[in-house]
């Protein structure tokens, strides 16, 4: 066994002898060198400062520490007491509802089954939950379209943005708008008409069929959100504007709130709305609930697209 | 057989509702909410109420993430995800 060479050029132990001596560096040009940030020496104490820290330092320090930690250890103690009695509560009350379609459940009374057998004779609308809403409940869904009319107004006064800032904001906006993206533009023009066709369907069917003014609503809301994110603001501005918005809201709102808004002085007492009812099944029948149903339409689609339009841009 | 269906459809449920709230990533989170709505409507038509249906697949489905979608964009959520993803790479 010979000894192995040290003096051979480029071997380990080469490097080795050579780093040793300090002519060889391993790391050169392997590792990113960077300049050391240069230290700016600290500000020099404030003494008033130093002497508060030590006065708190002089008084039960130990006990504060010992506090903050008691203090967290009964924080999480207290939240998985409070998740696993809040997850309790509901699961013992879920378990006490009557069983899943109980005929002697409390919501299956007299109410429900007049509904049922004399809904189509007294409201003229073959889709009895239509029939419901917008005849017998009519004033709950006033409430709840006027519900939806403040979400709108709280997102107007929260996410608007006042012409002084607009400049700014729609020179942000320009990086996004229009996408400029040829699938999802072809995709649009196919797509748009069919489901502005089906939202419209559903809204006038609404007394016939499964829908409604809310549900065809949102989809025209969506339809003409997939709109405006394939073409841009400048081609939904030639037919949708704040006035439009202002009008088609109000006018549908001012129209329910005259055609149902009578509750606040009969009570429960029903007033007839004098148009005839027509044959079940024909779409011009069932009296008021077409038109209420066309009213709730609209105010959905233009209050989904407002609120859209508002967190997209902070103004129309 | 359907009795097995919506057994499987509330167990996505279920899955879909813890997964959307322990899913670090927003934009992740927002899509798996997505799908719970989606979810949610399906059993809505087996439980023989379709107006609920076609209102939940519009609005949760629909309209409610695109809002949230927005907002992530707003706050550049998103962008930021993209770069991570971006440098991670």
């Amino acid at each position: 066994m010979s000894k192995q060479r040290s003096d051979y050029p480029g071997s380990r132990w080469d490097k080795f002898f050579r780093w040793l001596h300090g002519e060889y560096d391993p790391f050169a040009g392997m590792l990113e060198t960077k300049r050391p940030e240069e230290h700016q020496a600290p500000p020099p104490l404030d003494p008033s400062a130093f002497d508060l820290c030590a006065a708190e330092q002089k008084g039960d320090d130990v006990d504060h520490s010992r506090q903050i930690r008691r203090f967290r250890i009964l924080y999480k103690l207290l939240s998985c007491v409070l998740c696993v009695s809040i997850s309790i509560i509901l699961l013992v009350t879920v378990a006490n509802l009557p069983h899943f379609g109980d005929p002697a459940a409390p919501a299956n009374n007299e109410v429900s089954q007049r509904y049922i057998e004399k809904g189509l004779q007294e409201t003229g609308a073959v889709n009895i939950v239509t029939g419901m809403i917008l005849d017998y409940r009519a004033f709950d869904t006033f409430g709840e379209s006027t519900v939806l009319f403040c979400a709108a107004c709280c997102v107007l006064i929260l996410l608007r943005i006042d012409d002084s800032g607009r400049a700014k904001a729609e020179e942000h906006d320009q990086i996004y708008e229009p996408k400029n993206d040829l699938i999802l533009e072809q995709a649009a023009r196919i797509l748009f008409p069919f489901i502005m066709l089906f939202g419209v369907y559903i809204v006038l069917n609404g007394h016939l069929s499964p829908g409604g003014g809310f549900s065809g609503g949102a989809i025209m809301g969506a339809g003409l959100i997939l709109y405006l994110n394939a073409f841009g603001f400048q081609k939904t501005q030639r037919f949708f504007t704040e006035k439009t918005f202002r009008y088609i809201s109000l006018g549908a709102l001012m129209f329910y709130c005259c055609a149902k808004s009578y509750s606040f002085f009969t009570g429960a007492n029903h007033l007839p709305s004098g148009i005839p009812l027509g044959t079940p099944g024909a779409i011009l029948s069932s009296g008021l609930i077409f038109y209420l149903n066309i009213c709730v339409g609209l105010v959905v689609a233009c209050t989904m697209y407002a609120f859209f339009v508002m967190f997209r841009k902070g103004g129309f | 057989m359907s009795e097995i269906f919506i057994f499987l459809l509330l167990g996505f449920l279920i899955l879909c509702a813890i997964a959307a709230s322990v899913t670090k990533r927003l934009l992740a989170s927002i899509v798996i909410f997505m799908s719970y709505s989606l979810i949610m409507s399906i059993i809505w038509v087996l439980l023989e109420s379709p107006d609920l249906a076609i209102t939940e697949a519009a609005v949760g489905a629909g309209v409610t993430s695109l809002l949230f979608f927005t907002t992530l964009k707003k706050i550049h959520a998103i962008e930021e995800e993209i770069r991570d993803e971006q440098t991670e790479k």
